[in-house]
């Protein structure tokens, strides 16, 4: 064999031109088609919301009732951890003074008072737990959902710190050995990743509405699309006053509580 | 020239000997916490980041040490920084390696720590503090080896290193503005929520960085044959002192902002610290612990003999370094996280297991810096002869 060095260049810088093409190929082989399908029963909505009447839940609260946390619980496979500052927590009851802190007065009716609001993510437009995330593993779905990928997150508990609503819980520990029954349905979670609410979106691909909601005997949890000015969620925040948690904040949280 | 840390005299290697140990124990804790989870250690769902990230704040001081040698000796032409610059750079390194491996040993899932770079995300503020505090330890390693060597061989270091020298003094900067940044911009955090989060930074990283630096130019003199200079320290301490002044003002800005606007959620945080709040008051010993050792810093600071008396000269960096990491190291963190956000006080306290892979990162960065002082050292008296 008796190559110059010219020739070795000119081979070289071909294989080079070769393998740089094949990029190029990708990229013009790509087609628009998706490469999943979609159920054709799955809830849309421009921007899903919740309102909790609180009223109504109050009423049944006198009965000591859980229906709509033991269904989250059992829906998302939330384990029941002994030590308390390890809890994880989805959907949960908080004091008025704790769900609503510095909005307190001491005059308020004793009905008010130490009475139970159900809190969760609030699914906030302007999300800062969103915006802290290193890996976009905590990310918006086009429908308004706060979304966790639980396969990318780093457990560096930034969105913990973020979140002004203390709606995320860290996995301290492995969670399988807590979970009374399993729900083949929803996966389980390893130790080290954040959780949170994530209004049941892989029940609402499939058609049917969160499992809280579903849960509730009394109606007091509205679930629906906030720019849908006919749905069932706009129609009982206009006839009725609502608050929201820290809306002072600017995270425009999506979810009200009907007084 | 790395050969020059294999060899020593006793005492240094009675040093090394004894960091390992602590960096043992220090890996047997963290393979535990590999094993359980971070169940091992005292955070939970309220205080959710604890002692291995405010030790990572208050390291990133730490390396401050650096570009308070290197802007007065490159910029304004300060001849006497030269013999000391390299302990500042060197010093760096250490400061940095800690910072990364504080990080790392709060997540939890380790493993997957290279997403940061995989879904870059320029709005995170942790992704840029990955970038920025990487990006100084790179920088410092390549400036310090390479002055060091050109000493060595008795020629001037190569040109290429003369602009990252320069780049070097702002990219300091960014260090501190950016981990300030990671703390300083989140709703409902109302203790960190504050405009001068990445000036005080910067004044506390410029006071407790010089501070250590100063007490190891002290242990370097009066262990090995390399004496950085009396004129150094004393420049050193001048920017010790301002820098102390300025931390200690920045605080009580904080303190009249909070109690003079009666704003509860400015107010609470503080409380904690200082008083207690709900019956509850963990921090309160360490937060007048850091008051007194700052008063009592400053007033060796500015007492006239500090510079004439070598033992007033320690106490005051002392007082300065401790009070610093009281202050940032503890309180800033833990006390950004009580009352939580249900305005609940839950308290934080470390275990025996995160207290020992705490002493393990630290002994790691003071086995790094030993070595690291070895070789510098050892350069330094060769030149001398």
């Amino acid at each position: 064999m008796d190559k110059s060095k010219r020739d070795f260049l000119k081979i070289g810088g071909l294989c080079a031109l070769g393998l740089s093409s094949l990029e190029v190929a990708d990229a013009f082989a790509k087609s628009h088609a998706t490469k999943f399908l979609t159920n054709p029963q799955a809830s849309h909505a421009k921007r899903w919301a919740m309102a909790i009447d609180v009223k109504k839940c109050w009423k049944a609260e006198k009965k000591e009732c859980k229906d709509c946390i033991l269904a989250c619980d059992w829906a998302h496979n939330i384990p029941d951890i002994p030590v308390k500052r390890q809890e994880v927590k989805w959907l949960w009851n908080e004091k008025y003074q704790n769900a609503f802190p510095d909005m307190e007065n001491e005059l308020e009716p004793e009905e008010v008072k130490d009475k139970p609001f159900l809190v969760l993510c609030n699914h906030c437009t302007n999300a800062p737990c969103v915006r802290v995330c290193p890996t976009q593993a905590t990310f918006k779905s086009p429908d308004g959902i706060t979304m966790m990928d639980m396969h990318r997150c780093i457990g560096c508990r930034y969105c913990m710190a973020a979140c002004p609503y203390g709606a995320r819980s860290f996995n301290w520990r492995d969670p399988r050995p807590f979970i009374k029954k399993i729900n083949p349905a929803y996966p389980t979670r390893d130790r080290g990743v954040v959780e949170k609410c994530d209004f049941c979106v892989e029940r609402l691909a499939v058609g049917k509405i969160p499992a809280c909601v579903e849960a509730c005997k009394d109606k007091a949890l509205i679930f629906g699309d906030l720019d849908d000015p006919n749905s069932e969620l706009r129609k009982a925040l206009a006839s009725r006053y609502s608050i929201r948690r820290k809306p002072e904040l600017g995270t425009k949280p999506g979810v009200y509580y009907l007084i | 020239m790395l050969e020059r840390a294999l060899s020593g005299s006793a005492g240094y290697k009675r040093l090394l000997g004894g960091l390992s140990i602590l960096m043992g124990l220090g890996f047997i804790a963290y393979l535990t916490q590999w094993e359980n989870g971070l169940m091992i250690t005292g955070m939970g769902r309220d205080v959710s980041w604890g002692l291995y990230i405010s030790q990572f704040t208050f390291l990133v001081g730490v390396a401050a040490s650096a570009v308070m040698v290197v802007l007065p000796y490159y910029i304004h032409d300060v001849k006497v920084f030269g013999r000391i610059t390299i302990l500042g750079e060197f010093l760096a390194i250490a400061a940095v390696i800690m910072c990364v491996t504080f990080v790392l040993v709060d997540l939890g899932k380790p493993m997957r720590v290279l997403n940061v770079l995989l879904y870059p995300t320029p709005w995170s503020m942790l992704f840029w503090d990955v970038v920025v505090l990487n990006g100084y330890l790179l920088l410092n390693i390549l400036i310090g080896w390479n002055v060091l060597e050109a000493e060595r061989k008795g020629t001037h270091y190569p040109k290429w290193v003369k602009p990252l020298i320069y780049l070097s003094i702002p990219w300091a900067v960014s260090i501190h503005t950016v981990t300030a940044f990671l703390i300083a911009g989140l709703p409902g955090r109302e203790y960190w929520l504050t405009a001068i989060m990445a000036a005080r930074f910067l004044a506390s990283a410029f006071c407790s960085g010089p501070a250590l630096l100063i007490l190891l130019a002290l242990i370097v003199k009066k262990y090995t044959k390399f004496d950085p200079g009396k004129e150094a320290i004393d420049k050193l301490l001048t920017i010790v002192t301002y820098a102390m002044l300025i931390s200690v003002f920045f605080v009580i800005l904080e303190v009249f902002t909070a109690f003079y606007s009666q704003i509860p959620g400015h107010m609470e945080s503080l409380k904690y610290l200082f008083v207690g709040l709900d019956g509850k008051h963990a921090l309160v010993p360490f937060m007048w612990l850091f008051v007194i050792l700052a008063v009592a810093g400053v007033a060796l600071l500015l007492h006239p003999n500090v510079r004439k008396n070598e033992k007033l000269l320690v106490a005051a960096c002392c007082c300065v370094f401790f009070s610093m990491y009281l202050d940032k190291g503890v309180g800033l963190i833990i006390g950004g996280f009580i009352p939580n956000m249900f305005g609940q006080v839950h308290q934080y306290a470390p275990t025996l297991p995160e207290l020992m892979i705490v002493a393990g990162v630290w002994a790691t960065g003071f086995f790094v810096l030993t070595i690291l002082y070895k070789i510098a050292v050892s350069v330094k008296e060769e030149v001398q002869g």
